[in-house]
């Protein structure tokens, strides 16, 4: 016999399993446990996750729970967990170091091989809308190859990537800039040399940070939205509803999403440069002393052109990189909310490592040039 | 309704990544008739119908349209096969950037040579065939989900489809909405002569609306049933299809009861 008296509530804070544990212990070895709940008071569904544990234990060992004393509410949620639950095959899983780094490896291979799929299909539809391009112009509309890239996208897509993101590439490098100026002087002074600060930040902004900054905020802003929004699109079914009218989504959404940023980010870099060497000229000339002109011309002396035009080309790859790895994250994603944000998370990271990644083989190419 | 077969599937398997969904399916969807996919909820219905409009390929089995096979052919031939076919996706699947306008524009921006304001003719037309021309310039976050699904239904037409293909038409719609698709559903098919292939649960518009099917099982992972589903309510056997057409539990020696 099992008295229940009083309240038990969970609000009140009982732990249910430590409860379950010494009514266990308190039953003992009877053969079957009777329930009287005569003098029970407030009640909810931790005192039933209790005698649900309970009776769970008695069944294993081949025993009974008499529920027959309960108030009907609690005799009918019993019996309702008591029902069959839906049968699922139970999680094979279990991790193993060289499994999941096999794992790993293959899938970075496959991501790497079907990144570079994606460049080589959206290489050749480019080329053949512009070699369509120059004979559609002569066709009547209808014949013309049904899916291509609307104008209209490319340039929503430009301006999205583009002009909307001057103000952040521009704080950024302003700062960027002028952080440089700043640490860079207080070295140089040690030697006297403050004169050469125009060297050090014109220097290290044109061949590597105003790209890589760029880059970086760019991979942030327009490598997550793109990732966020063909994966939202794919949940939608939107990306299937394309596909059922043989429109191709690389033509009609990856391509203007690369294309962009590969046409706005070496413009961006350019932009970002000219920013970087105002933020340095300002701590140059109102810290250090140093006149404006003195600033200026060393900078033209010492930045030779070839090094914006590497910097720039630079800056394409970054934008290809980006563009095809944001795109390919947000295509392969799952189709629930919470695969949004992961897809836009993963495009954030795999697009700031791969941005180092081709950062350090350009390092290697201008040593190779003599650049 | 013919006798003419518009979509024939042989044995058809379909999956996704070696976890086989539904096997051995064979299908004779007759040309005007509005063919249910029916079964529980899990058991493949959607993914049939992805076999059937090409998103999915089979991993065995043939699908012919009009007698023409369609998986054998260049991604261009399936292409102009799909021409044929008008799709509504469970969520209507609008393309969130472009108004419904736009929505309905776009095949026949794409795929036809009509002239700007011949194809605003249309799209005005498909939208007031659907009772959603006022909504044109909206867009498609703007609307509820009803209305979503006939500006969907509006796409669908835009190409003048030879087949519609809806999955869940009725999912999530209040019980008045939902008869009203099934309403418009039935004139379109009486208007147009199309062919309707339909996915769903509704036991109600289910019975109201098609004239032929097939009965998708969960467990044995096939076709148990085709027939048309008031015919498999008053005349079927097996106990998982009486017990679906009949909304009854089954017991577990296979009775409903």
């Amino acid at each position: 016999m099992l008295v229940l008296e009083g309240d038990w509530r969970g609000r009140d804070g009982l732990v249910p399993t430590a409860q379950a544990s010494a009514i266990a212990r308190a039953v003992g070895d009877m053969r079957q446990v009777r329930i009287d709940a005569l003098a029970l008071g407030n009640w909810d569904s931790l005192l039933i996750t209790v005698l649900w544990q309970l009776r769970t234990r008695l069944l294993a060992d081949g025993r009974t729970l008499d529920e027959a004393g309960l108030p009907p509410p609690m005799h009918r949620l019993l019996a309702l967990a008591a029902n069959e639950a839906a049968a699922f095959a139970p999680r094979p899983r279990r991790w193993n170091p060289l499994a999941a780094l096999g794992g790993a490896t293959l899938s970075a291979l496959a991501a790497i091989g079907a990144v570079t799929e994606l460049l080589g299909s959206l290489l050749g539809s480019l080329l053949g809308g512009l070699w369509g391009g120059l004979w559609g112009g002569l066709l009547p509309r209808g014949r013309r190859p049904g899916a291509r890239m609307q104008n209209g996208d490319l340039l929503d897509a430009v301006q999205r990537a583009g002009p909307s993101a001057l103000p952040i590439v521009g704080v950024v490098n302003l700062l960027m800039g002028a952080i440089l100026a700043f640490i860079g002087a207080a070295q140089l002074r040690r030697f006297g040399a403050q004169s050469f600060v125009s060297e050090l930040v014109g220097l290290s902004l044109v061949s590597e940070l105003a790209a890589v900054m760029t880059a970086i905020v760019l991979a942030g802003r327009t490598g997550g939205a793109n990732a966020a929004r063909l994966a939202t699109m794919q949940g939608n079914e939107e990306i299937d509803a394309l596909r059922v009218l043989g429109i191709s989504e690389r033509v009609t959404l990856v391509l203007p999403m690369t294309l962009s940023l590969v046409l706005t980010m070496p413009l961006l870099y350019l932009y970002a440069c000219l920013i970087g060497m105002v933020g340095g000229g300002l701590v140059a000339v109102g810290m250090l002393g140093i006149p404006p002109v003195a600033f200026a011309s060393a900078l033209v002396r010492v930045v030779p052109l070839s090094q914006f035009a590497f910097g720039a080309v630079k800056s394409a790859a970054f934008a290809l990189l980006i563009g095809l790895v944001s795109c390919h994250i947000g295509l392969g994603a799952g189709r629930s909310a919470a695969a949004v944000g992961e897809a836009a998370t993963r495009a954030v990271v795999a697009g700031i490592v791969g941005i180092i990644a081709v950062d350090a083989v350009f390092a290697v190419l201008a040593d190779a040039l003599g650049l | 309704m013919s006798d003419a077969v518009k979509i024939e599937a042989n044995g058809l398997t379909l999956g996704y990544g070696g976890v086989t969904v539904q096997r051995n399916v064979s299908l004779r969807i007759r040309t005007g008739s509005i063919f249910a996919l029916m079964g529980g909820s899990g058991s493949g219905k959607s993914t049939v119908l992805k076999g059937l409009v090409g998103l999915l390929r089979p991993e065995a089995g043939t699908v012919r349209v009009d007698g023409e096979a369609y998986w054998p052919g260049t991604s261009a031939q399936r292409t102009a096969l799909n021409r044929r076919f008008g799709v509504l996706f469970q969520s209507g699947a609008l393309w969130s950037s472009l108004t419904v306008a736009q929505n309905v524009a776009l095949p026949l921006r794409l795929f036809t040579r009509r002239r700007a304001a011949a194809i605003a003719d249309l799209v005005r037309f498909k939208l007031a065939l659907v009772g959603m021309e006022d909504a044109a310039d909206r867009m498609p976050s703007e609307l509820s989900g009803g209305m979503r699904k006939r500006a969907g239904i509006a796409r669908a037409l835009a190409l003048d489809p030879d087949v519609l293909f809806f999955d869940e038409p009725s999912a999530g719609l209040d019980p008045v909405t939902s008869r009203r698709l099934d309403d418009l559903i039935l004139e379109l098919r009486e208007g147009l002569g199309t062919t309707i292939v339909l996915v769903s649960h509704e036991l109600p518009s289910l019975f109201a609306i098609a004239d032929d099917g097939a009965f998708l099982d969960g467990d044995t992972r096939t076709v148990i049933a085709t027939g048309a589903p008031s015919a498999l309510r008053d005349g079927s056997t097996d106990p998982t299809v009486r017990a679906f057409m009949h909304r009854e539990r089954i017991d577990a020696d296979g009775r409903a009861g």
